[in-house]
């Protein structure tokens, strides 16, 4: 274009002129894009140029230009996280007052605690105790009755706090003896032992059984008497329903052969005092959580009651 | 196959070359005085004045809700509209309240043509007020035409910005009004005035006024023509039995300029003065017939009754009629067929319709529960032997006063309900504040069921009334474990 001496090649069906290119007949259209458009795509263009120089946009060798407004998206996520804390914080003030007597009375503190305990269970509990704290073999069901170290809120709190036999010097700490592996025990005297376990769930005479005598010497101690279990020393119930590690007589013949000491690690110091009171309110939220004790002292259930003096 | 196109696409005769496209011609519609001109006037300030005012009317729903008759509160998630509340799970009352007022748009339009086009609808209204302000400011047609055609001068420049100018205002007027419909007004009207609005109001002003701006005062007819889908389809209503704008050929046929005293021998009564044509707002000629660009608004018939009176000729060459009486230039009143199959479905359909949106009204349940059975864990054995499931259950309280309520479970022998949650929440007793959605959480214990998963039927009561909701869910006792 732009020859005028150029004879235009006007396409006579539709009046518009082509670009001269031609097909196996096929003639193409000279339809410009709309002026309108142009000018939006000219007008951005020199818009872009202002986002050049108040953003950063040029790579250089040791980094990027920095942009007249300094802005980065570090500091935007830093701006909107210290908005999200600034709107939390209203209830953290409360929740950090507030004694685990007040949130359990206090909807608005209970639901700010099973919320953030919710938010704080997936991040650092659902690995071993699943995302519903439904747990699996060698990792506790948080959703139900049966506790090892107990169910009530300080019990809890406790648990999360220093762990079992995770090293802590305030942990739980208990021994389920390799019976088997040691020596203690020979392996027809495990097998009667089994037997004698698998029977505590159902009713009959068990002082009758074989393996009664063997129960009441190696075992009697933590487990009690009657097999239902200590919490002083996270020894589970063997006459209910439940099973840690499987209820199976081949499970059961393993857990007394090679013994059983699972760890949960102690969280104390890695997560602050405020999402362990969190987690711990979530924890007794999922169903199994037991009634408090009344207790003399309030302040037993304030925050950070079972560190101090340790 | 030898290329041929050119062969097969002959040009047109006058060899000038076809355009698929059609540059638009700006309409002049020229100013008309009559019974329909002054029908359209009517129904401008009618449907404007409720408009503008209506979100201004309150009603009392009592201390827990709105007073506002006409209200859609996004953020609360409720719709009032008089004595009617919808929730948004009820969102299909507005389905069939769109129903109804779609079949009563079939309805009209199959007797009365597209008078919802000429009269009621936004465009034409707003268009119709937008060439009003033109007309004040420019003067009639052949003004506007003439100021157009002049070059850039003093006259040209105030009368066009001050025109825009008006129909800026008009717009923001109409943007502001719209938020009204949104908010409770008078509070937002405050707000206004001290210029503290949000910016979501501040948008959805500038966005209606811009809309308004460009739909009234520059697309117009284009609108009708290429945007608008009912438009297109309400010719499927028509038939021969249609009030529709029509040019009596018989009569009007041939047309041509007509000396006054001289004989009519000869002559149709169509004297070509075009004045139909000028005061159109679609653009259209009426004596070619009924076509889709018309939008009833009877400008036409006035036009041409004013010129049958100068010409002492009668009324009506151009008329509000049926076809099929213009047709055989039937005058009896009495032959116009109202009960036709195609009227008489609108009719039921209607009376359905509203007997529906009325039925559900009625029978509106006050409060209701939905219960969410939870999916992780799905079920909880305990200590005992006994199987445990975790339920959300949601109390939905209707009413503006605050309500007590119990639950209990229907098809699961020896179930132990309790609810988990801070405060001493019973089964027994569930309070709901007015106007609110209440979350419980909900375990049920029971002995293993014998199917893997069992129906229940969760019962709530009104502790108040007695009056009762069911929700149906499950209660799954066994992982086949």
């Amino acid at each position: 274009m732009g020859n005028d001496d150029h004879k235009k090649d006007i396409d006579h069906i539709s009046g518009v002129e082509t670009t001269g290119h031609e097909w196996d007949g096929l003639k193409e259209l000279n339809n410009p894009a709309p002026r309108w458009w142009l000018w939006i795509f000219y007008v951005s263009v020199i818009w872009s140029i202002g986002y050049w120089i108040v953003y950063p946009a040029w790579p250089t060798l040791s980094g990027a230009t920095k942009g007249t407004f300094g802005w980065t998206q570090f500091e935007k996520l830093k701006a909107e996280q210290a908005e999200i804390a600034q709107r939390q914080g209203q209830y953290l003030s409360k929740f950090h007052e507030a004694s685990f007597d007040q949130i359990m009375a206090d909807p608005e503190l209970y639901a700010f605690a099973t919320a953030g305990g919710a938010s704080a269970f997936k991040d650092n509990c659902a690995t071993c105790h699943g995302t519903g704290g439904a747990g699996g073999p060698g990792y506790p069901n948080l959703n139900d009755d049966d506790w090892l170290w107990g169910g009530q809120i300080a019990n809890i709190y406790q648990t999360i706090q220093f762990g079992i036999r995770s090293g802590h010097d305030d942990a739980h700490i208990s021994q389920m003896p390799s019976f088997g592996v040691d020596g203690l025990l020979k392996r027809d005297q495990v097998t009667t032992l089994v037997d004698y376990v698998v029977s505590l769930g159902k009713p009959g005479d068990h002082a009758a059984h074989a393996g009664y005598t063997i129960f009441q010497e190696k075992c009697a101690s933590c487990h009690g008497p009657d097999g239902k279990g200590n919490r002083e020393f996270g020894a589970p119930n063997l006459t209910d329903a439940l099973w840690l590690y499987g209820g199976t007589r081949d499970t059961i013949y393993k857990t007394i052969y090679y013994g059983r000491n699972g760890v949960m690690p102690y969280w104390k110091g890695r997560l602050d005092d405020d999402t362990i009171r969190q987690l711990t309110v979530y924890v007794h939220s999922l169903g199994g959580g037991e009634e408090s004790e009344p207790v003399n002292d309030p302040a037993a259930y304030g925050p950070e009651p079972l560190t101090t003096g340790q | 196959m030898t290329p041929q196109p050119m062969a097969q696409n002959p040009s047109p005769p006058d060899n000038k070359p076809f355009r698929f496209f059609a540059r638009r011609e700006k309409i002049y519609p020229r100013q008309v005085k009559g019974k329909y001109r002054r029908l359209k006037w009517l129904v401008m300030t009618l449907t404007l004045a409720v408009y503008y005012l209506a979100p201004l009317i309150r009603w009392d729903r009592g201390p827990n809700a709105p007073d506002q008759a006409i209200l859609i509160d996004l953020p609360a998630r409720r719709a009032y509209w008089f004595f009617i509340e919808i929730w948004p799970q009820e969102v299909y009352y507005l389905t069939a309240i769109l129903i109804f007022a779609a079949i009563a748009l079939f309805f009209v339009t199959s007797l009365l043509g597209r008078v919802w086009c000429g009269y009621f609808c936004p465009q034409t209204v707003w268009t119709d007020l937008f060439i009003a302000v033109e007309n004040l400011v420019q003067g009639d047609r052949v003004a506007r035409q003439r100021l157009d055609k002049m070059p850039l001068c003093f006259e040209k420049i105030w009368k066009k910005t001050v025109t825009h100018a008006l129909w800026l205002l008009i717009g923001l007027s109409t943007g502001g009004a719209f938020v009204f419909y949104f908010n409770d007004a008078p509070t937002l009207w405050a707000d206004i005035l001290q210029g503290d609005v949000s910016t979501t109001v501040a948008w959805f002003v500038a966005a209606l006024t811009f809309s308004t701006y460009i739909m009234a005062g520059f697309s117009r007819e284009q609108v009708c023509i290429y945007m608008c889908p009912y438009a297109r389809f309400q010719s499927a209503m028509f038939d021969k039995d249609t009030l529709i704008i029509g040019y009596d050929a018989k009569r009007g046929e041939p047309r041509g300029k007509h000396k006054a005293g001289t004989s009519w021998e000869g002559h149709g009564h169509c004297i070509d003065c075009t004045a139909c044509v000028q005061v159109c707002p679609m653009g259209i000629d009426i004596r070619k017939g009924l076509q889709m660009e018309c939008i009833a608004c009877g400008l036409c018939v006035d036009a041409c009754n004013d010129i049958m009176d100068k010409i002492q000729m009668p009324r009506g060459l151009i008329r509000y009629d049926t076809e099929i009486r213009i047709e055989h230039n039937i005058q009896d009143k009495t032959t116009w067929r109202i009960m036709r199959p195609r009227t008489v479905y609108y009719i039921l359909v209607l009376a359905l319709v509203a007997g529906l949106v009325v039925y559900g009204q009625v029978t509106r349940k006050p409060f209701e529960i939905h219960a969410l059975h939870s999916r992780n864990p799905l079920m909880v054995r305990l200590s005992d032997g006994d199987v445990r499931n975790g339920y959300e259950i949601k109390v939905l309280n209707k009413t503006h006063q605050d309500n007590i309520y119990s639950l209990r479970v229907e098809n699961l022998a020896d179930a132990a309900l309790e609810i988990k949650g801070a405060g001493h929440l019973t089964p027994d007793r569930l309070p709901v504040a007015a106007d609110e959605v209440a979350t419980f959480h909900l375990f049920v214990t029971a002995t293993p069921q014998a199917e893997q998963s069992r129906d229940i039927t969760f019962i709530l009561r009104d502790n108040a009334t007695g009056r009762l909701d069911r929700y149906t869910s499950m209660f799954i006792s066994g992982d086949k474990k």
